[in-house]
């Protein structure tokens, strides 16, 4: 489980990064945080010819808050956003460091990039999903300058972005602050990839929900929106009975495929209960567990 | 042979400088380019933790980085702990509370649980489990793991 | 017979921790030799294909490549072919590079010598391989259908024994009051030591020897057999087991790549090392556990088991391993179903079953977590069927108190034990009536909660007549120490176990402190080294604390003796008044008049002049221990709670009640303990490689192939019972298996206890949650709307 070899560039600006990119041609590959990338070179799953080590870039490594938006630099740490308190800075999006514990190990976070993980494009990242979920804009930077693309469109299939070869991602901006969202996630075991992992936000208006967003990871290609759930929920008073229907919605409108991890039909039954657990959480109340 | 890079690291203290391939992780470059062998490769993946090392002082797999990011890097490994005659608290509570059997994990958890410590000098227990559940033992069952990093956090004496 | 003295029964601190505590171990891969090369192996991506091709000259031309090697380059190196002597047992060879045709996914096919392991795997994949792929057998129903295809040519049943037959037994089991048809089944499993074998070989031309590094549990038996292989005299070959991370069984076994590794070193004139990665591991090393048993029992109504005939399969992969083979856990599992409990009639039929995947070589625990599972999981169902108490059921049916030594239907001898007083320990542990009580009150709210049991025998200390019985051709039961004091006074005792993480150093060195009055800090340890050990089988089967401990307290009681003899000269005393204590030999009653150990030593190899006239100089005593083997038995009790909306099972708790006899070193039974009951909890939940009908392995990572960590393994609470056994030197018995053989049947007990109520059996390993699901809805929509 040694790498195949490669070349190694390290660049400390994004337009070196981006030079550097061009020259090198389409199989050159970004180095950030690696704590996905380099597992898969030690297994010789993928084997580029050439790394751009852009982990050392300062300006790519910030939270921002500017006025509801907040903007997060792609070479911020996991273990960063777990630890933002600043309510200030945080608020309405309290999801962000609240998500991070699921983002790997200790050890993980302490060394991936935020935009490593959106640009690496696993569906049930929780960065990916979140990005979904929040109607997050990737800022992505090229040879042509920067380009802004909605995080509905930016994901297009397994490990596959909208994202061209010589571009970089930089940026990902929130646009507005979500204070009832949740994320809840099954696995067997302590830190790996959900087997099937559930978002939600919804805005409270009085006694009705609005806005409603779900989005489920591990069940396809991409973070999945679940529209015909989030139907359930507008207009409708929160609670259990609101929280459940939306989940059943959620596992009756998802077709996930079975893995050595889990059943097709029993991802289904997941997004139903982790739907219903992540809008009690949201929203707060009943309906969170038991049955 | 491909292009081989210089790269400068301090390890416990002592500035080493190297030329290596780019494909060597730091765990190589530390194990078998500067002889710090204390620290293991049990799965090159990032999944069992017994490479755990500090870099600039936050725990790192070093499986999962390679030697030319260590560039400039501080990095603390298991043998700039306590030595065999001077054991510092942690590794006696490890020694006391029997959290070692084959000690190939060891190193990685003493570097995990360094980490947390100096972050969060008083953990809940919660807090202990959920970071020592970043790396895989074998032998223990853990829960002398989780004793002696308690014991440590608390600052209590030793039995044994 | 009771603890000897100060020592024994203490929880020292572990001599071994020092060194893995600051880094300054050494594990294979930790050596460093001037110019050593890297190994790396081209291995099969194909199940079973025959061998059309084998390119090797773009790896000869990759960068840093000093040499590729294939079964064509090895000459007339022989194959291994590990036998039992028996006729039921079909012999196959293990060819060290498979040549024409391939067997398994991870077959070794080349060795690729290279500068760095970076390029020794660059070279590796450039090794091409033309398969012809045929058919491959993956699983065990498979390897037996009728059209089966034939893993070897002589067939896919390496041994098929009708271990015991009861003639009676058909009729008891047409007339019994309740008989349970039923099969279990468990999953293949890795061992997972986390270090990965490992072998550094290197060639002196000086002294014209061979010295193998290797990370192994039986270093005497791998010299005997790479040298074999080699054609190398056995003393021109030394086996070295430095610090070894971890076997569990794994490392108990000859691998090829030792004898490869070697191979290549004598080649190259240069040290070479092979360094096994994760997935190499996972793959290509050593697994077991996947067994069906299939069970016919009947019980009177009262519950008390009268009879039981087991068919039990084991897949054993591609090939026997030596020397325990293919039919270590057939045999294992017919010889010692029964467990703890007092049955009369008892047939088997054990086949071990070839199919195309990694071979399989003792696990922890070999055979017994999965006959413990069967067991218990009877009892459980009978007492369910009949509605007697759990606990009550296994009372009615557990040898006597008075009955020992019990001998079983099949002539196995089973030494006293505290199997009832265990169970009734454990029992009160869990305060069962207060559970039930919790456990109603749960159900009235959707919640699930179970308690399951599960008592069991743990033999150890097998000895030369327990591997005769089994008709092995190397017969792995004495061992044998040597204790010396040197002229300081000083204590060495060389032995031929092989610890890797029991803490030997530290216990072997306590049972000898008592024999000579010494504190242990002051007796020295020596194994894993043929040059310097005497021969010994090394350590595996919960063997070393009874057999090597056994054969240390012989030791080291005739050091005394002699000890006694010189000083009592040298003090004009008579040896029966003469004792060691505290570093010192002095008479009895006039302490005064003594000699410090040094003084002895001294005299004894310094001054020769003094010596009674019958005795040699030095003093350095040897001796052998073979026990006929001794049970060690526990009960083991869990709560748990199933999520009833993702199937996830959680341990609330944990108790072990374990009794081995004489403890030397508590904390060190504890962590025996804790850790068996980790691997077993693995079992029962987590851990099984699965393979696709083409045989290709699809858990071939640590992502996938869940080894538990500290968030899903509960603490566990252990009691101590303590019956001295009467079969072993220091009255203690070997533990090192138990935790992993009852926390499988102990876990899947409690499941099937929290969902019996609705039907549902739980008869598999490991528990996965989609299952339980299922189960809950597949039960739930025959009670119509929901047993909530």
């Amino acid at each position: 489980m040694k790498p195949a070899p490669f070349e190694y560039h390290r660049v400390e600006r994004t337009e070196d990064a981006l030079e550097r990119l061009a020259e090198l041609g389409d199989e050159a590959k970004i180095l950030a945080g690696g704590q996905s990338l380099v597992p898969m070179m030690n297994f010789r799953l993928v084997r580029p010819p050439a790394l751009v080590d852009i982990s050392r870039i300062p300006d790519l490594r910030y939270v921002e808050r500017d006025g509801d938006c907040l903007r997060v630099g792609a070479l911020t740490l996991h273990r960063e956003v777990e630890q933002l308190d600043d309510p200030a800075l945080i608020r309405g999006y309290e999801l962000l460091p609240r998500s991070a514990r699921w983002v790997g190990h200790y050890p993980i976070r302490t060394r991936g990039t935020f935009g490593g993980s959106v640009a690496h494009a696993d569906p049930s990242a929780e960065w990916c999903m979140l990005a979904v979920l929040l109607d997050a804009t990737v800022v992505v930077s090229g040879p042509q300058g920067e380009r802004e693309i909605p995080a509905a469109d930016f994901f297009l299939g397994f490990f596959t972005t909208a994202m061209e070869p010589g571009e970089l991602l930089v940026e990902v901006r929130f646009p507005r602050p979500r204070p009832h969202a949740a994320l809840q996630e099954f696995a067997r075991r302590h830190g790996d990839f959900a087997i099937v992992a559930a978002a939600v936000a919804v805005d409270v208006d009085g006694d009705r929900m609005t806005d409603a967003r779900i989005v489920i990871g591990g069940v396809d290609e991409i973070p999945l929106r679940v529209t015909d759930a989030e139907a359930v929920l507008e207009g409708a008073e929160p609670g259990a009975e609101a929280f459940a229907e939306a989940g059943r919605a959620a596992g009756a409108a998802v077709e996930p495929s079975a893995d050595i991890h889990g059943s097709a039909e029993y991802r289904k039954e997941l997004t139903a209960v982790l739907v219903r657990r992540a809008l009690a959480e949201a929203v707060g109340g009943e309906g969170g567990d038991g049955g | 042979m491909s292009e081989l890079h210089l790269v400068a690291m301090t390890v416990n203290g002592t500035r080493h400088e190297v030329a290596v391939e780019a494909r060597r992780t730091l765990a190589d470059v530390l194990r078998h380019d500067l002889g710090y062998t204390g620290t293991h490769l049990g799965c090159e993946h990032g999944i069992c933790g017994a490479c755990t090392v500090l870099v600039d002082g936050e725990p790192t797999r070093s499986c999962l980085v390679f030697g030319v990011q260590a560039d400039d890097a501080d990095v603390e490994t298991v043998e700039g702990l306590g030595s065999e005659d001077a054991l510092n608290p942690l590794q006696e509570a490890f020694t006391a509370h029997h959290a070692l059997q084959c000690g190939f994990c060891t190193p990685g958890f003493l570097m995990l649980a360094t980490a947390l410590l100096r972050e969060n000098p008083s953990p809940t227990d919660d807090e202990i489990r959920d970071a020592m559940a970043s790396n895989i033992c074998r032998c223990t069952g853990y829960q002398s793991i989780l004793a002696a990093v308690r014991a440590a956090a608390d600052g209590e004496p030793q039995p044994g | 017979m009771a603890a000897d003295g100060a020592w024994i029964g203490r929880s020292l601190r572990r001599v071994e921790d020092p060194r893995h505590l600051t880094g300054t171990a050494s594990f294979v891969d930790d050596i460093r030799r001037p110019g050593v090369l890297a190994l790396a192996f081209t291995r099969s991506a194909q199940a079973a294909a025959r061998v059309a091709g084998l390119e090797t000259e773009a790896a000869r031309g990759t960068d840093g490549v000093r040499a590729v090697l294939t079964a064509a380059d090895l000459g007339d190196v022989e194959p291994l072919v590990p036998r039992l002597d028996r006729p039921d047992f079909v012999a196959v060879e293990l060819p060290l590079l498979a040549r024409d045709r391939v067997r398994h996914v991870g077959e070794p096919l080349a060795m690729v010598v290279a500068d760095t392991p970076h390029a020794a795997e660059d070279g590796a994949e450039r090794v091409v391989v033309d398969y012809e792929p045929g058919r491959a057998v993956s699983s065990i129903e498979a390897a037996v259908a009728d059209d089966a295809p034939r893993v070897h040519d002589g067939g896919n049943v390496l041994l098929d024994t009708a271990f015991h037959d009861d003639p009676a037994l058909d009729e008891l089991l047409e007339d019994a009051a309740l008989v349970l048809e039923e099969s279990f089944a468990s999953a293949r499993l890795s061992a997972v030591p986390l270090e990965g074998r490992a072998c550094l070989a290197e060639w002196d031309d000086r002294d014209q020897r061979l010295t193998l590094w290797t990370s192994t549990q039986v270093p005497h038996l791998v010299r005997t057999t790479v040298a074999a292989l080699l054609r190398l005299p056995e003393h021109r070959l030394r086996v070295i087991a430095p610090d070894v991370g971890g076997g569990f069984g794994q490392k108990c076994v000859v691998a090829r790549e030792e004898a490869l590794t070697c191979i290549a070193a004598r080649r190259l004139g240069a040290p070479v090392k092979w360094v096994e990665d994760r997935q190499e591991s996972l793959v290509a090393g050593f697994q077991g556990h996947e067994q069906r048993f299939h069970i016919r029992a009947g019980f009177d109504d009262e519950g008390r088991l009268l009879g039981l005939a087991a068919d039990i399969l084991c897949d054993v992969g591609a090939y026997s391993t030596h020397p325990f083979t293919c039919g270590v856990e057939p045999l294992m599992a017919a010889t010692e179903l029964l467990g703890p409990y007092a049955v009369r009639h008892y047939r088997a039929r054990a086949r071990a079953v070839a199919t195309n995947k990694s071979p399989m070589a003792p696990y922890r625990g070999v055979s017994r977590p999965q006959m413990v599972l069967a067991m218990e999981r009877l009892l459980q169902k009978a007492a369910m069927r009949l509605d007697v108490d759990p606990v009550e059921i296994r009372r009615r049916n557990l040898i006597l108190p008075d009955a020992f030594p019990w001998t079983g239907p099949a002539g196995l001898v089973i030494d006293r034990g505290s199997y009832h007083e265990a169970l009734e320990t454990c029992a009160e542990a869990l305060d069962i009536d207060a559970f039930r009580e919790r456990q109603s009150a749960a159900r009235e709210d959707g919640r699930l909660l179970g308690l399951g049991l599960a008592c069991f025998a743990e033999r150890s200390g097998y000895g030369t007549e327990a591997f005769n019985q089994r008709k092995m051709t190397v017969t792995p039961g004495y061992e044998t120490a040597v204790a010396r004091m040197d002229p300081s006074g000083g204590v060495t005792v060389y032995v031929g176990t092989s610890g890797h993480g029991q803490g030997h150093l530290t216990t072997l060195a306590q049972v000898a402190a008592d024999q000579l009055g010494v504190d242990p800090a002051q007796v020295e340890v020596r194994q894993s080294d043929t040059d310097a050990t005497p021969y010994g089988w090394g350590t595996f089967a919960s063997r070393s604390m009874v057999v090597g401990g056994g054969a240390t307290k012989r030791a080291t009681l005739a050091l005394a003796a002699r000890i006694r003899r010189l000083a009592a000269h040298l003090l004009e005393a008579a040896p029966e008044d003469i004792e060691l204590r505290e570093g010192r030999a002095v008479v009895r009653g006039s302490p005064e008049r003594g000699l410090s150990f040094a003084d002895v030593g001294r005299v004894a190899y310094l001054e020769a002049q003094r010596l009674p006239p019958d005795q040699d100089p030095g003093l350095e005593c040897q001796a052998s221990f073979d026990p006929p083997g001794t049970f060690s038995n526990a009960t083991h009790g869990c709560v748990v709670e199933i999520d009833r909306e993702t199937g996830a099972v959680a341990i609330e708790r944990y108790v072990v009640v374990e009794d081995c006899g004489v403890m030397i070193n508590p904390a060190i039974v504890e962590g025996q303990v804790r850790g068996g009951v980790a691997q077993g909890i693995a079992a029962a939940l987590y851990e099984e490689l699965v393979y696709t009908e083409e045989g290709q392995l699809q858990t071939a990572s640590l992502m996938d192939y869940l080894v538990p960590t500290a968030a899903e393994i509960p603490a566990v609470e252990i009691l101590h019972l303590e019956t001295p056994s009467e079969f072993s030197e220091t009255g203690a018995k070997g533990m090192g298996e138990g935790g992993t053989m009852g926390a499988p049947a102990c876990v899947a007990s409690a499941v099937a206890d929290a969902v019996a109520h609705l039907g549902i059996e739980i008869d598999r390993l490991p528990i996965r949650p989609d299952d339980v699901l299922a189960a809950l809805h597949a039960a739930e929509r025959k009670e119509g709307s929901g047993a909530r």
